[in-house]
């Protein structure tokens, strides 16, 4: 009676016992629950994990391929086997390693930063992963079973056509694409709807942090740029099997369409693994220069005009295909434009540092290297954003040197950065700051050393994608100082790795708030909790743990609720019971695998996966309780 | 009780259209669908500027009657939906059950009808770049009715069997699907049907 009693007195203040939430929020024991998991913590870190797996796995792929361009005509690798290691590489980095490593890091600090206990959808959420994870063991599988995909990253017709491609392999490839976008897609729609919706009272648009403005206008990018790429590889499988004639001249169709709907996404695809470092670095800078960014709303608007530009500049991977002089010449300028929202923002970093009590720690290093590097990247962007040099340096290593650059410079960095920074948070301990500075040291030397050659060998006429070349072109020595640095960048890799695995076994507990960071997910315990938060946050600045008036706390939900908050201004809106773990979305992604794969053979597949996800999908939206009020 | 202290026990437990998260992520399937679609909307584009004959000379002109019932029975079909998501909002069950049950037979019927526009395209996907188009055209756009189907019809089953009062933001959110799926066949209407006899 007295303790009906007491739950009553409890449940009319509106306040909600960690115990109770912990009950309502954790993940189901054993393998099963593990299976049904939909917290978004446990599934970014899933995916955080596995990203990196493929990250060395692909590492391994280029040092092999390092190994066989050290020295002129070497036997490392055979043509054949060559062409499937640099495909295989370079499809792994995009697709199983970049994009969904960025959308882990959101998936994992959205919520958190905006102040909710989970991601809008998290069913959803987990069926994104494990459909991410069945495309990597499809494309790895392929590989280790000798039909790994040999005809590029970006998989040209008519190479990758039936004409030149017989056998499964540009198959393989068009699938794994429609597996990675698919995950990718989800992921999207998670951070935008969380973003927009979750956001805690009084988080008004100009209050929101840089890293989700970052994440925002990722996954909206994301949005319109991933379906070109689905259509695109659609189409290829359709040629490839069922006889149409999208890219066969023959038939009317056209070979440049396919590079305009890869394109489409391809560049854009670039923004996307980019900017959500610069929200890693914005984060970075700002807790370790003490101060906010400077100049926030140009920050923000620098972060949605890339977001625009980004999609203005797909031609310009097509220079060399014989377009009209005048559409080349917009994109050379929509190029060089692209240039301007990307140097606002450095600039605001530097006036950041130059006008902070500056604390130096590894994560600042590896922002201060990749600031270096990617304004290097981003010099050698504005010279291949001129036709007559782009021309010139085409399909050579220049171009490979340039991709490292502003792809390793401007987006490995910043997230090694961010891991260093949010480990403490994501494992509750601290990394070790001396084995973290030999890190950035050994990657910033090893990969300058790899890479920078590339600039030169490329301008000598070194072409990409060959498997060897003869001594007589005096490109040995260059290629030698590359294979020393691809050796040193892994031995930095190795010692990064290694401060992870340190730091979960002897780190120091870390606290709250180790580095005196400013946004929400530092208010919580280290790790969170399955629920994130004991109350709700409500906030009053955009600087919620700097601010004189600490975070409020939201009372009178339910055990399952979050609050909806209204998109604009973040009043609160309604109160909404998320769902709980559940196997479906395993299950239902496991459907999709089937009918996917079997339509690398026959079209029927399509079929097979429809009837299979119909099943799974009623399963997952059958409601399992009568009709009650949820959650209270 | 303390001023920091944020009291929500007494909003909604849910809310319809933009208000609630659910709409977002519907509004998010629209704009993925809707880009791939005109994607493919560009190709099409694309591939006739190219090409000799848009059909080519010795594909015959698609025939209109399928094609012309099942738009106007789409569009027709957005009033019901939209009459589906009222009632949704107010929680009449049996209306809504009533509404989603003939919105799952117009999505058959259209699905029907689909069949007879492949075949009054008269050629096979793999006659040439133009058949190959419009039957990814009418192909993509299909996958979307049949999902939009699917759900329309679950829904009816879990409105008249075991409703949890969230189903009806389901159901007002499906709306939104819908009238995409409609208008999206208006343009592949125009596109497939119309378009090549202006030329």
């Amino acid at each position: 009676m007295s303790t009906l009693a007491l739950r009553q007195e409890r449940r009319d203040e509106g306040v909600v016992e960690p115990a109770q939430l912990a009950r309502a929020w954790d993940t189901p024991p054993g393998l099963l629950g593990a299976l049904a998991s939909a917290n978004h913590k446990q599934i970014a870190t899933r995916y955080i994990v596995t990203a990196f797996v493929f990250f060395a796995l692909a590492g391994m792929l280029a040092l092999l391929m390092r190994l066989q361009l050290a020295t002129p005509e070497a036997h490392v690798l055979g043509p054949d086997l060559y062409n499937q290691v640099f495909t295989v590489h370079g499809s792994t980095m995009m697709f199983l390693f970049a994009v969904p490593v960025m959308q882990a890091m959101a998936l994992y600090l959205v919520p958190l930063m905006v102040g909710t206990r989970n991601v809008a959808f998290p069913r959803l959420n987990a069926f994104g992963y494990w459909t991410y994870l069945i495309g990597g063991l499809l494309l790895w599988g392929s590989f280790l079973l000798n039909v790994g995909p040999d005809a590029g990253w970006f998989s040209y017709v008519p190479l990758a056509g039936p004409a030149y491609a017989p056998g499964k392999r540009a198959d393989v490839w068009a699938q794994v694409i429609t597996f990675t976008e698919l995950a990718a897609l989800v992921g999207a729609i998670e951070v935008v709807v969380t973003a927009v919706k979750m956001r805690a009272p009084g988080m008004s648009l100009e209050r929101v942090p840089l890293l989700v403005w970052a994440m925002l206008v990722t996954a909206v990018m994301v949005v319109f740029a991933m379906p070109a790429v689905m259509v695109g590889s659609t189409m290829l499988a359709m040629d490839r099997l069922v006889d149409t004639h999208f890219f066969n001249p023959a038939e009317g169709g056209d070979v440049l369409l396919w590079q305009h709907l890869f394109w489409f996404f391809g560049h854009p695809e670039v923004y996307i693994i980019f900017i959500p470092a610069t929200g890693f670095v914005s984060s970075i800078v700002s807790t370790f220069a003490r101060r906010p960014i400077v100049g926030y709303p140009a920050m923000v608007l620098s972060l949605i005009a890339t977001g625009f530009l980004g999609f203005s500049l797909w031609v310009h991977h097509m220079f060399a295909t014989g377009l009209p002089r005048i559409g080349a010449s917009f994109f050379s300028a929509a190029s060089l434009l692209i240039a301007i929202p990307s140097g606002v923002q450095i600039f605001c970093w530097l006036a950041t540092l130059r006008t902070g009590r500056v604390v130096v720690r590894a994560p600042l290093l590896f922002v201060c290297a990749f600031i270096a590097i990617f304004v290097v990247g981003g010099l050698t962007g504005v010279m291949v954003a001129l036709v007559p040099l782009d021309l010139q340096v085409h399909d050579t290593f220049f171009v490979v040197a340039h991709l490292h650059y502003v792809l390793i410079g401007g987006a490995v960095f910043p997230l090694l950065g961010a891991l260093h920074f949010w480990l403490p948070k994501m494992t509750g301990r601290m990394p070790s700051e001396r084995l973290g500075r030999w890190a950035v040291a050994v990657l910033f030397v090893g990969f300058n050393l790899t890479f920078f050659p590339m600039h030169q060998l490329g301008l000598a006429g070194m072409p990409r994608r060959v498997y060897t070349y003869l001594p007589e072109t005096g490109w040995g020595r260059l290629n030698f100082l590359a294979t020393v640095g691809a050796g040193l960048l892994a031995v930095g890799v190795l010692l990064f790795l290694a401060n992870v695995a340190w730091t979960l076994r002897h780190g120091a507990p870390a606290g709250d708030d180790p580095w005196g960071g400013d946004t929400l997910e530092w208010s919580t315990p280290s790790p969170p909790p399955s629920y994130n938060f004991a109350a709700l946050p409500v906030v009053h600045d955009r600087h919620p743990l700097w601010s004189v008036a600490p975070p409020g706390a939201v009372v009178g939900l339910g055990r399952r609720e979050v609050l909806i908050t209204e998109a604009i201004d973040a009043t609160p809106d309604h109160r909404h019971a998320l769902d709980g773990p559940s196997l479906w979305p395993f299950l239902t992604a496991i459907a999709v695998g089937i009918g996917v794969i079997v339509a690398i053979f026959t079209p029927w597949g399509v079929t097979l996966g429809a009837v299979l996800v119909t099943i799974t999908l009623t399963g997952w939206f059958w409601p399992h309780r009568p009709a009650v009020e949820p959650g209270r | 009780m303390s001023a920091k202290v944020l009291d929500v026990s007494a909003l909604p437990p849910r809310a319809f259209g933009a208000r609630s998260a659910l709409w977002w992520g519907v509004l998010g399937l629209v704009a993925i669908e809707g880009t791939a679609l005109a994607m493919v909307v560009g190709a099409a584009l694309y591939l006739r500027q190219g090409g000799d004959g848009w059909p080519p000379p010795g594909t015959p002109l698609p025939r209109l009657t399928a094609a012309t019932i099942n738009v106007l029975l789409l569009v027709a079909s957005s009033a019901l939906m939209w009459m589906v998501a009222l009632d949704a909002r107010r929680r009449r069950r049996v209306p809504v059950a009533v509404g989603l049950v003939l919105m799952t037979v117009v999505g058959l019927a259209s699905i029907v009808l689909r069949g007879f526009e492949l075949a009054a395209l008269g050629c096979r996907w793999d006659a040439g770049a133009y058949a190959s188009t419009v039957w990814l055209l009418l192909g993509m756009h299909a996958t979307h009715l049949i999902g939009a189907t699917v759900e329309n019809g679950l829904l009816a089953a879990v409105i008249i069997g075991p409703v949890d009062p969230k189903h009806y933001v389901d159901a007002h959110s499906n709306g939104l699907y819908w009238y995409f799926v409609a208008g999206a066949d208006v343009v592949l209407y125009l596109l497939v049907f119309v378009w090549p006899r202006w030329a």
